[in-house]
């Protein structure tokens, strides 16, 4: 549908006020929130993340095409609610306590929420047992950790410890990134996944849960 | 010697260059106007709020090694180790871009402004690295034969614990730079470390140590050939 299609490339373009009001359009002329979602917003923000994979288009791009995301889901949000539409799952993030860097936390949230998950961001400076009560509180299927500094990793195998602890390992899977933080460490302390940069990142959390993406 | 130095934020702010390559462009190509309008915004925000201010304090070889030391945390053997000793003058520093920054990073994220917050971020980092050059730079003065370098801690197998100790010598907490238990410096946008003066040849040093495989992009290299030829 071309209307789907220009929402789609209006977000590639990173237009974001043309994307809110493509999708009022389309709302109004009762195109499903569903098929907005997946087939304009979420193909957009695919579309930009290969071209970035592909190296055609660079982080700023892909941010301001999550911005142009956002302005789509500020219109759509009451009407997904509305008609049941499941996220692509729910992923718990933040920094590890004693560290305060969250740069590399908030892209990854924005990726995924590019790309359909519900995202609970419990910010930094967060304790091993708070993101676990998260996980449990929201029914999350991936807690992400980030650490930016090696003193502070240790804080990540405290949380896939208490994970495993509370029975949960079976429900909710581990990823860890950061600059410090590596695929070795990831094995090392038993996490599911490592993500080498954000967009990495997402692909990986679509594998963990098994996304269709 | 110790000295407290303050720069106009015009003075501090960092090459385009620098900023872009740290959103991911590679070096040489021109961003698109699009990408270069989100970097002047950046910029002139920088030149709004930016606060750039440094602590040096200038420290004999014993009692850097006592620094240097640290936690006993460091690599069984790093580049400083082979650097510092034949150092003609050592000093610490600690600067920073200011807190507002960070704030204002924090800010644009929080209103769904992540293009603009990840640009200021980038130039805020480009920004805090470039004032350890300067400072370097201003520790070698005019001597064509001796070049000075920063090191800092977390870098090269000095373990970052080792902030304990150059804080407690320098007390940097006099110009607004705390250090947490997890030797996290903030304001975030600052640097640490020791000045290194001496002739351009001690400084060099070949990647091959353990740590270095796990270097994303070997800043060192650039660094040293710019400054030492090699």
């Amino acid at each position: 549908m071309s209307l789907l299609t220009d929402i789609a490339a209006a977000l590639e373009r990173g237009e974001d006020e043309r994307v809110g009001e493509l999708v009022r359009v389309a709302l109004a002329q009762s195109v499903s929130p569903p098929a907005i979602l997946n087939d304009g917003l979420i193909a957009g923000m695919g579309a930009v993340g290969e071209r970035f994979r592909q190296r055609e288009i660079f982080l700023p791009d892909v941010l301001l095409a999550a911005r142009a995301m956002y302005a789509g889901l500020e219109v759509i949000q009451p009407r997904l609610a509305g008609a049941g539409v499941p996220a692509a799952g729910r992923v718990v993030i933040g920094t590890v306590h004693g560290d305060l860097h969250d740069i590399g936390k908030n892209l990854v949230g924005i990726l995924l929420k590019g790309a359909g998950f519900e995202v609970v961001d419990l910010g930094s400076d967060v304790p091993a047992e708070r993101f676990v009560d998260a996980a449990a509180e929201h029914g999350a299927a991936v807690i992400g950790l980030s650490a930016l500094l090696t003193t502070t990793m240790p804080v990540m195998k405290d949380v896939v410890g208490l994970v495993r602890e509370r029975g949960l390992g079976g429900r909710v899977k581990v990823i860890v990134g950061g600059a410090p933080v590596s695929e070795a460490w990831a094995r090392e302390i038993g996490a599911d996944a490592y993500g080498y940069d954000a967009a990495n990142a997402v692909e990986r959390v679509r594998a963990l849960v098994g996304a269709r993406g | 010697m110790r000295e407290r130095i303050a720069w106009a934020a015009a003075e501090s702010a960092p090459a385009r260059a620098e900023a872009l390559r740290l959103q991911g462009l590679p070096s040489g190509q021109a961003p698109s106007s699009r990408i270069g309008a989100l970097l002047d915004a950046a910029l002139a925000e920088y030149l709004q709020a930016a606060e750039p201010r440094a602590l040096v304090g200038e420290i004999g070889r014993e009692d850097f090694a006592e620094v240097y030391g640290g936690e006993g945390r460091n690599a069984p053997a790093t580049p400083l180790d082979a650097v510092y000793p034949k150092a003609e003058r050592l000093a610490l520093f600690v600067a920073t871009v200011g807190e507002p920054l960070t704030r204002r990073i924090r800010d644009l994220f929080g209103q769904h402004h992540p293009a603009p917050a990840a640009m200021l971020d980038a130039v805020a980092s480009a920004a805090a690295d470039g004032l350890a050059e300067r400072l370097a730079a201003r520790f070698a003065g005019d001597d064509d034969g001796t070049r000075a370098l920063a090191y800092s801690p977390g870098y090269c197998g000095w373990h970052v614990s080792g902030q304990r100790r150059l804080f407690a010598r320098l007390r940097p907490e006099e110009i607004g730079v705390t250090l947490n238990a997890s030797f996290l410096m903030q304001p975030l946008k600052s640097v640490s470390g020791v000045l290194v003066l001496g002739p351009g040849r001690i400084h060099r040093f070949a990647p091959d140590y353990p740590f270095c495989g796990e270097c994303a992009d070997r800043p060192c290299r650039a660094r040293i050939a710019a400054a030492v030829g090699g």
